[in-house]
């Protein structure tokens, strides 16, 4: 871990904190202690106040006292110029905290006759490290004896000799130096100070500015080699570390409401995953801040905070926008859980944005972050950034456990399934929001596109933005084809129709069997009338004829009496005859 | 030269020595070669050229380190002539007469 030739005078390298945001990160714990550091970069790139925020912070916080030999600012300039960073510079001096030394070089006014040598800078440095019993020291910028003085092989040697002077005083001292072309500093200072560089650069691309910082060397530690983004603003230097986050963050199982119920029942029922991405891909027009603004709405609800990051409108729009699906936003805004933060993107370059987006997420934290819309970004950079600062804010919003919500404008004609700043790996949940067009109508579909971690419906939901905010409908799936908006609706009738003719049939069936049913009873009763009307007539006639027999066998009788016949047996039997017919 | 001179010495409120025009002062860090080189050199100098219108002050900057800042002295030896102004500054052992002449203002005597 060591390197082998520090070894044997020390085990590990001391390191002497920056206090500077994200850069002791970067170094794995600040500045080499008791060593000189070299910063340089071209004009305007954070030199002096690298050095003097390194200073101030070792004084405030580390309470290591520091001297500033300043080559090209007077004392009482440099403290105008950091009293709008809110470093009060006289108040430290005061203290004894600090010392300020303007180190004034006037090449008029000096003759050069015979040898020298830079004793009195010596004398001067070490005077001011003596007074104040400083720890760290500022040269800025040494260069500018090159412009004093005219022997520079006395000034090479004089240089070799002081930084070793202030390795013997055990400061931690900062060189900054003017880059030079084709070296990093213009009169090779890297040659002296061997401990550790650290180069600031201020490029621009697309008339897009960005600063980045890189550690050059760092003899015996390990240190990031990236050329970081970082940050001047009213709370002074920040660098944003892209490497030291790793994947290692708390996964929660708590679910956060989507804001809209149905929505909310398509994945599991519940919501969300707190600390989750989620990403709502569509073209223009598809709803997809609304998404946004339901979200938010439901989650200032709770009482959480939400921090809105809007690209493309400004605050007030959206406002107005989202009152016309019925969320009120404002009042959120009013009692301080929702906070809008608007900007260009084309403001300043994409680092800043992360940079910015950071500061904001620290300053606020918010529970629910929202990036309106993402591949607005795409104008301030180039694909491969844009991807890497992503995952770098989201990573950053998982580590925090806050909920990232971010849309993404896809073009009309690109694939649905390739998002145009092709993050959707990175994301948790990845909502589309589809435009299908049919019949002379534009309807929005909701699709779920994946949802890791929890079960979800794979099927598209009808996305309607009504004065009640959005919701969910069924859409008319059948016969191999989706149809939504009015063909959906009239889908539905003619549905309708059918099932109501069918229910007719049947009523109509139904009748015809009641029908049919009193038409055979009355047939029956008509049988049964005409079978009584002849059952009497037979009855009658029955009987008639038993009376027409009595009287015949008794007339027989008679006449047989009268004759005295024995042919009786035989008269009987007739009469049993008819009678057996006549019982039936 | 000698109008700028007599201007000024009203101003000055020495009174021992009103003939005195030029105040030097030597910056030295102990006594190094250098320094000692520097001390021989400059009194040969204004022995030869100012004769009775010179003092020379030296200063030890291991003795008074915080004396350094205020004449602005990074190079070790500096000689400042504080008097007449401008303030001009030489460093070196001021082994080159000639051009600490011309530092000085000072036209060689004959």
């Amino acid at each position: 871990m060591v390197k082998p030739k520090v070894k044997p005078a020390i085990e590990v390298l001391l390191k002497s904190p920056t206090g500077i945001n994200g850069l002791d990160e970067i170094t794995g714990g600040g500045l080499p202690k008791g060593r000189p550091t070299l910063v340089c970069g071209g004009t305007g790139c954070g030199k002096t106040l690298f050095a003097m925020e390194f200073l101030v912070r070792g004084a405030m916080e580390y309470d290591e006292p520091g001297v500033y030999l300043s080559f090209e600012e007077k004392s009482e300039e440099l403290a105008k110029n950091f009293a709008s960073l809110g470093f009060d510079l006289n108040d430290l001096e005061a203290r004894k905290k600090l010392s300020l030394d303007y180190v004034h070089i006037e090449r008029r006014e000096i003759e050069e006759t015979g040898e020298y040598d830079l004793e009195g800078l010596f004398i001067r440095i070490g005077y001011a490290i003596e007074s104040i019993g400083a720890k760290r020291v500022v040269l800025d910028t040494i260069e500018t004896l090159f412009s004093g003085f005219t022997d520079e092989v006395i000034l090479r040697s004089e240089l070799k000799r002081l930084f070793g002077f202030l390795k013997d005083q055990g400061v931690t001292a900062v060189i900054t130096g003017e880059q030079g072309e084709g070296s990093l500093t213009r009169f090779g200072l890297e040659e002296y100070v061997a401990d550790c560089v650290i180069f600031l650069s201020h490029q621009v691309a697309e008339q897009i500015a960005t600063r980045r910082l890189r550690i050059v060397k760092y003899r015996g530690s390990v240190h990031g080699t990236n050329e970081y983004p970082f940050l001047i603003d009213e709370q002074g230097f920040s660098v944003m570390p892209i490497s030291s986050i790793g994947l290692d963050h708390a996964a929660s199982s708590e679910r956060v409401s989507t804001g809209i119920p149905r929505l909310d029942t398509m994945i599991g029922g519940k919501g969300y995953y707190k600390g989750s991405s989620i990403l709502v891909t569509g073209t223009s027009g598809t709803g997809k801040s609304s998404m946004a603004a339901h979200f938010v709405d439901a989650a200032c609800r709770r009482g959480e905070r939400c921090l809105y990051f809007a690209f493309e409108e400004s605050r007030n729009q959206i406002i107005r926008n989202m009152r016309s699906i019925g969320i009120d936003l404002e009042q959120w805004v009013k009692k301080g859980l929702l906070e809008f933060r608007n900007s260009r993107p084309s403001l300043y370059g994409l680092e800043m944005h992360l940079v910015t987006m950071h500061k904001a997420i620290e300053a606020f934290k918010p529970a629910i972050v929202v990036v309106d819309p993402i591949s607005n970004l795409m104008a301030a950079a180039s694909e491969m950034e844009v991807k890497s600062m992503l995952s770098r804010l989201i990573d950053f919003l998982k580590m925090k456990q806050i909920t990232a919500f971010c849309t993404d404008l896809t073009s009309t004609n690109s694939s649905v399934e390739c998002t145009a700043v092709g993050i959707s790996s990175l994301m948790d949940t990845w909502l589309l929001l589809k435009v299908m067009e049919e019949s002379g109508e534009r309807n929005r579909g909701l699709y779920i596109l994946k949802s890791r971690g929890m079960e979800h419906s794979n099927q598209v939901r009808e996305f309607c933005l009504t004065d009640n905010g959005a919701q969910l409908r069924d859409v008319y799936v059948g016969s191999g084809m989706v149809m939504t908006g009015a063909a959906r609706v009239a889908q539905e009738a003619r549905d309708r129709l059918e099932i109501l003719s069918r229910n007719h049939d049947v009523e109509r069936k139904q009748r015809d069997i009641e029908r049919k049913k009193a038409l055979i009873e009355a047939q029956i009763t008509a049988l049964r009338a005409s079978f009584e009307v002849e059952k009497d007539e037979l009855e009658q006639a029955i009987a008639r004829e038993k009376l027409h027999q009595e009287v015949l066998a008794e007339e027989t009788q008679a006449m047989a009496r009268n004759r005295k016949a024995d042919e009786l047996a035989s008269i009987k039997a007739s009469t049993a005859k008819s009678g057996k017919r006549g019982g039936k | 030269m000698t109008g700028e001179a007599t201007q000024k010495t009203p101003r000055k409120s020495k009174t021992e020595n009103v003939e005195e025009r030029y105040q030097l002062r030597l910056y030295v860090a102990g006594q190094t070669p250098k320094s000692i080189t520097a001390f021989e050199n400059l009194k040969r100098l204004c022995e030869e050229h100012l004769e009775g219108k010179y003092s020379i002050e030296v200063v030890d900057l291991l003795v008074n380190p915080q004396l350094a800042r205020g004449d602005q002295i990074l190079a070790i030896p500096t000689l400042v002539r504080k008097l007449p102004t401008p303030i001009k500054k030489i460093i070196g052992d001021l082994s080159n007469t000639e051009r600490v002449l011309v530092g000085l203002d000072i036209k060689p005597l004959g």
